[in-house]
């Protein structure tokens, strides 16, 4: 920028040094490199990284919509850590966030395992696989939403009509059952991104392994712990931290099926932000919850990298 | 690398290769056994996949009695479809509108952020300016910040600024979450793309820019559909930042009508309701058909460089 702006007029005094002066400068790699970041550089700094800090002032101020806040330190975090509510949404985001992992990862992996076999029409089932992620979560948390109804629910109906049970289950209107609904549409959201993904990790590796596995006696669970686990860490770090920070930052399904309810017993901490901000104007508390979500995320990231750094060593050496 | 094999999965004789790959030691299982331990397991998988989808579209096609009343219809099935509820949607609701609204921030969103990751990506990996490496390493962190953290300040941004309840609003902001995707996605394909074409092109006296237009992008079309299905289909399913920042009934997008707009009290709703989630689904999954490869690449791409 500031090279420019004196390199030019002294460089049009001759003709023949303002263009080596200009050819040198576009052919400089810093200098084009430059410009070449600057359309995306200026959205990320705008909208990303300035309201990253801008979020962590937020939750010291007493900032109300609609009226700018002074700094009052860390009072939202004392109040905060003094609300019942905030607590419930920790242990919820936490619990939705490690039960839905869990399970998205190991049914993610059977249904990948299942998917590397040799099947007929296998690339119309992967397609079919995914449709849930492609369908805005939204939509289908609406969907869900029609499934659990507390009169009109098809499986109270389906278990009723089994004789399992005699009245309706209220899915969303009990707390501990609302949480496992929802816990149980995340997973259904998650699983086809954790199979496919895999499956792309599956497919790489070779199958001679086995066949030499197999040859000296192995059984199937040892040619999974042995070949295909070691073989798909590096992947499987990548896939579930993606998968860990996106289920414990979730707002859409959440809001979608119980905005909280029943009696702020699902709210996560992002639906939490968002009722106690936008809602009820308090954005510096919001703020303060939101922020409070950020440990909690480096937390994920760390663990996944020392996973990867420990793999990388124990197999030996820098090789990527 | 990775993700141009992805890519070209798709020609039909990388297809016949990779099945006969995966046929490994199939043959050594017997046809019942295989039934119980894939076939079955599968199925059931699949079927609580579908399941929601195929509800939403009985729903949707369902007269309202046949709903709410389960004991004399079985409710799996209507030998009765009506199209009332679409009707409805389509004349008598503002879904025509807020599908368009969709489909124009998606659109504009994904143009913009395009433009921005083709432009930094080519810097990132063939000008290897200064810091090159850090900007590329900064750009993936910035992936890993979520909205739900983000939305509260950026409100007061968009609200300062002048944007709170316009299109513009989202379109700007979308390119935070997909430019990092997109950049990082497209790093990939560009490292892919032969030194040797962009230093013959140099010698020939061929400016960067027309490097990147003329050779580099049109080795890049896989990549770049991929990068285009992806961050749409992103956009399309964003909801936190649509529900913060728009306001007026008219201007909101497809998941935040469906979900503000739509629920009332009344016990027939669910008609229109699954009506409007179909009609939201559907123009993505359309386009998802046509295009499942260049998407499972864009996915597994981005994740595995």
């Amino acid at each position: 920028m500031v090279n420019s702006t004196i390199d030019m007029p002294s460089a049009r005094t001759s003709g023949r040094s303002e263009r080596t002066a200009w050819q040198r400068l576009s052919a400089s790699r810093n200098w084009l490199g430059f410009w070449y970041m600057m359309p995306a550089a200026l959205i990320l700094i705008l909208f990303l990284a300035y309201p990253l800090f801008l979020g962590v002032w937020l939750s010291f101020t007493d900032t109300k919509i609609g009226r700018g806040g002074e700094f009052i330190g860390f009072e939202n975090y004392e109040w905060l850590w003094d609300d019942g509510v905030f607590w419930v949404s920790v242990f919820n985001t936490l619990l939705y966030t490690i039960v839905a992992s869990i399970a998205k990862f190991v049914i993610g992996l059977y249904l990948a395992l299942l998917l590397n076999r040799h099947l007929p029409f296998k690339a119309m089932i992967r397609a079919i696989v995914l449709i849930p992620f492609i369908v805005p979560t939204v939509l289908s948390a609406i969907a869900f939403w029609w499934i659990y109804d507390s009169q009109f629910s098809i499986i109270s109906w389906s278990l009723r009509q089994l004789g399992w049970i005699s009245g309706n289950i209220n899915f969303l209107g009990d707390p501990w059952n609302a949480r496992w609904s929802t816990i149980f549409a995340n997973v259904w959201r998650g699983v086809p991104f954790i199979a496919i993904t895999l499956l792309a990790g599956l497919q790489t590796v070779s199958p001679s392994l086995y066949e030499a596995a197999t040859l000296d006696g192995a059984t199937p669970w040892q040619r999974f712990r042995h070949i295909t686990y070691p073989l798909l860490t590096p992947i499987i770090a990548v896939v579930m931290t993606f998968s860990v920070l996106f289920t414990f930052t979730d707002f859409q399904l959440i809001w979608a099926l119980t905005r909280g309810g029943p009696v702020n017993a699902t709210h996560l901490m992002a639906t939490l932000s968002y009722q106690r901000a936008i809602i009820a104007g308090q954005l510096g508390e919001g703020a303060a919850i939101s922020t409070a979500m950020i440990p909690f995320l480096l937390a994920a990231i760390g663990i996944a990298w020392y996973g990867l750094q420990t793999r990388k060593w124990q197999q030996g050496g820098s090789n990527d | 690398m990775t993700s141009i094999d992805a890519g070209t999965t798709s020609s039909g004789g990388n297809r016949a290769a990779t099945q006969d790959h995966s046929e490994g030691m199939a043959y050594l299982e017997t046809l019942p056994k295989r039934v119980v331990t894939t076939y079955i397991p599968l199925f059931l998988i699949i079927v609580v996949l579908l399941f929601p989808f195929y509800w939403m579209a009985l729903t949707a096609v369902k007269p309202d009695d046949q709903l709410i009343d389960m004991d004399r219809v079985n409710p799996f099935w209507t030998w009765t479809p009506t199209f009332k509820h679409f009707y409805k949607l389509l004349f008598e609701s503002e879904y025509p509108r807020w599908l368009w609204n969709t489909m124009f921030i998606a659109t504009c969103a994904t143009f913009i952020s395009l433009v921005a990751s083709v432009l930094a990506a080519y810097a990132i990996v063939r000008l290897r300016f200064k810091g090159g490496n850090v900007v590329g390493a900064l750009i993936f962190l910035a992936y890993l910040v979520p909205p739900s953290i983000l939305f509260i300040p950026l409100a007061t941004v968009i609200y300062k600024v002048g944007l709170f309840d316009t299109p513009l609003a989202l379109i700007l902001v979308y390119p935070t979450i997909l430019i990092p995707f997109s950049t990082w996605l497209l790093m990939g394909y560009f490292k892919t793309i032969p030194y040797e074409l962009e230093e013959c092109a140099l010698i020939d006296g061929a400016s960067r820019s027309q490097i990147l237009i003329k050779i580099i992008l049109p080795l890049a079309i896989p990549g770049l559909i991929s990068a285009f299905i992806f961050s749409f289909t992103l956009c399309w399913n964003e909801f936190i930042y649509a529900l913060t920042f728009l306001s007026s009934t008219q201007n909101k997008t497809v998941p935040v009508a469906i979900v503000n707009e739509f629920v009332d009290g009344d016990i027939y709703r669910w008609g229109s309701l699954m009506a409007g989630a179909l009609a939201g689904s559907l123009p993505l999954v359309i386009l998802y058909a046509f295009f499942v490869e260049h998407y499972v690449s864009a996915m597994t791409g981005a994740v595995k460089e």
